[in-house]
């Protein structure tokens, strides 16, 4: 090869890795362009907020003036405030028994449905409904149905001669009364999360279940329910994310009723007493950060058991 | 046989308890108040009687807080999908210097839950002059760590050679994005639409501390304030319910085929 054509040739690549370096460029100028505009939003009012919010957990700050540093005080009144103690317990409670009796509800529901039976849309949109409807307006209807005189759910106990607890007015069974309603409200979700979830379960194994003789219930457990701990963790995952996050159901049940913040009192109801109501932003930040970790630790917990329970050779 | 008549015996008992309560809301809307201060109740109203509704928009400007809802909720919406779309298609379809650490530094967003960002925020607000504005109900709900990934996701599945035949003729980034991803992608922009929706319509914690005045009220802020004033007149409550909620359902009726897959794709991808 003559030297001229080899200068012509690293000459032409030159160019080629020219052009190619020009593309990549003009690609990289186009492609932050396009992230930019999300990438600020978030920062301001995402990124950044998480950051100021674990610092201010450290300050006394009443919203207005700069926030003065007081180290860990926050943290400590706060775990020597029973009341705070009591909105945790409360909080706890709520997610550890609505988060389970929706999956359980939900599973029964969706196996159910998932049996080509006739009216399935129908069914599906009635289990829905809820779902979509405005969280504090689903408040107001049920604390008229829990009404202890005039409410429907008392007037049917009574032609029953059935007890009529005070529902939400009886300090041991408020909270339970709510969490009815939070179940009745995300029963929907997990339905449709767990139809999809059997819908991908393989029709074979049951042939070969029916062939041994195997029973329904039998199936179901050997079967159905081990193939779809995959949607069923999903399910848990973000039940409890959202569940410990309860807000607007509690402020609606709570109302104007001060016997009421006891018993129903959250987590987040806390924070927004404290940032909002007696402009005690560092302890309500420390409350929101707590409870942050909180959420975090427990969503670690559920990965790292899930090796005990959840498959994924399906 | 004797298996799908319990079935549905269970389902319809099932749903049953899932409409009473839409039902109740509905047949209290319509009575008069005295009518729900009898005991026993009445299931039926002794006539039905709609002045509860016009009474809402007599006793609160219910009509403003109607618009100041539609207004937010098509604001965030419409933003987020353009926003969220145009990162997304970056993500799934371009090569560019970091973006695997800009992609898990806005995936990281969507660990944080919403009252942890809520302080700072209002500090945020106050700084900028939005308290209180349409500014502070629509600007940071445009933004969307979720509607990011969940539109990423789908984008990944349109065929490359797509884009790659637009690219031979000419066609800019933007055009692929414009003419060639976005009328692929039409139902994950509907799923996230919906959420969006009702995410926004539905919202309470927000509108609640940024706004103040009577002026700026959404409805969820609106007939919360309501049950303060109104506490025992649970007709008047009611009819309030069932206007705000009304829009949801009748979206969610005609859009559900959308919304199921939405929720479906969710779960399914994990």
């Amino acid at each position: 090869m003559s030297t001229a054509s080899v200068l012509k040739k690293s000459k032409s690549n030159a160019a080629v890795k020219n052009k190619r370096k020009k593309r990549f460029n003009r690609e990289a100028f186009w492609a932050y362009l396009f992230i930019l505009p999300t990438l600020l939003g978030l920062a301001v009012f995402y990124m950044f907020p998480a950051v100021a919010s674990f610092l201010l957990s450290f300050t006394r700050w009443d919203g207005l003036t700069a926030p003065t540093y007081v180290g860990l005080e926050n943290v400590i009144t706060l775990f020597q405030d029973s009341s705070f103690i009591r909105a945790i317990v409360n909080t706890l409670i709520f997610t550890a028994v609505s988060v389970p009796l929706s999956a359980a509800f939900a599973t029964v529901i969706a196996i159910m449905l998932n049996q080509k039976i006739k009216g399935m849309v129908f069914y599906r949109t009635l289990y829905f409904l809820p779902v979509v409807t405005m969280p504090v307006a689903v408040g107001m209807v049920w604390k008229w149905l829990y009404n202890t005189d005039y409410g429907l759910i008392n007037y049917v106990l009574g032609i029953f001669n059935l007890p009529q607890p005070s529902w939400l007015f009886d300090p041991n069974i408020a909270l339970f009364s709510v969490i009815l309603v939070y179940v009745w409200m995300t029963v929907g979700n997990n339905v449709i999360l767990i139809l999809a979830g059997l819908q991908g379960v393989s029709k074979t194994y049951y042939e070969a279940a029916e062939i041994d003789g195997a029973s329904k219930i039998r199936q179901f457990f050997s079967i159905t329910l081990p193939l779809i701990t995959p949607t069923l963790f999903f399910v848990f995952i973000t039940g409890m994310i959202s569940s410990l996050q309860v807000f607007d159901l509690i402020f609606i049940m709570i109302g104007d009723s001060t016997a009421l913040l006891e018993p129903l009192r959250t987590v987040v109801y806390a924070v927004y007493e404290y940032g909002f109501e007696y402009s005690q932003m560092g302890i309500a930040s420390a409350q929101a950060f707590l409870l942050f970790i909180a959420i975090l630790a427990i969503t670690i917990i559920q990965f790292v058991f899930q090796k005990k329970w959840v498959h994924y050779d399906g | 046989m004797k298996l799908k008549l319990a079935n549905h015996t269970l389902l319809i008992i099932g749903a049953f308890i899932m409409i009473v309560p839409f039902i109740w809301m509905i047949l209290t809307s319509l009575k008069t108040f005295s009518e729900t201060m009898q005991v026993p109740p009445t299931i039926l109203p002794e006539e039905f009687k709609f002045d509860n509704y016009l009474n809402v928009f007599a006793s609160v400007d219910f009509l403003k807080y109607y618009m100041n809802t539609i207004f937010l909720t098509l604001g965030r919406t419409l933003v987020q999908l353009f926003l969220c779309s145009l990162a997304a298609f970056a993500f799934a379809r371009m090569e560019f210097p970091g973006k695997n650490t800009i992609f898990i530094l806005i995936l990281s967003v969507l660990m944080v839950p919403m009252q942890v960002i809520l302080i700072p925020n209002y500090g945020i607000l106050t700084q900028l002059g939005w308290i209180d504005t349409f500014y502070a109900l629509i600007v940071p709900g445009m933004f969307s760590a979720f509607g990011v990934f969940l539109l990423r996701q789908f984008f990944m599945g349109i065929p490359k050679e797509l884009d790659e035949a637009a690219t031979m003729d000419g066609c800019s980034f933007f055009g692929i994005y414009w003419r060639i991803i976005l009328p692929n992608a039409t139902p994950a922009l509907i799923a996230l639409g919906i959420f969006t929706i009702l995410a926004a319509w539905n919202d309470f914690l927000w509108p609640l501390i940024m706004t103040s005045s009577e002026d700026m009220r959404v409805l969820s802020v609106g007939i919360a304030a309501f049950q303060g004033q109104y506490s025992t007149d649970y007709p008047l409550l009611m009819a309030g319910a069932v206007m705000s909620t009304i829009p949801m359902l009748i979206m969610f009726i005609f859009l559900q085929k959308h919304l199921v897959t939405g929720i479906a794709l969710q779960g399914v991808r994990r």
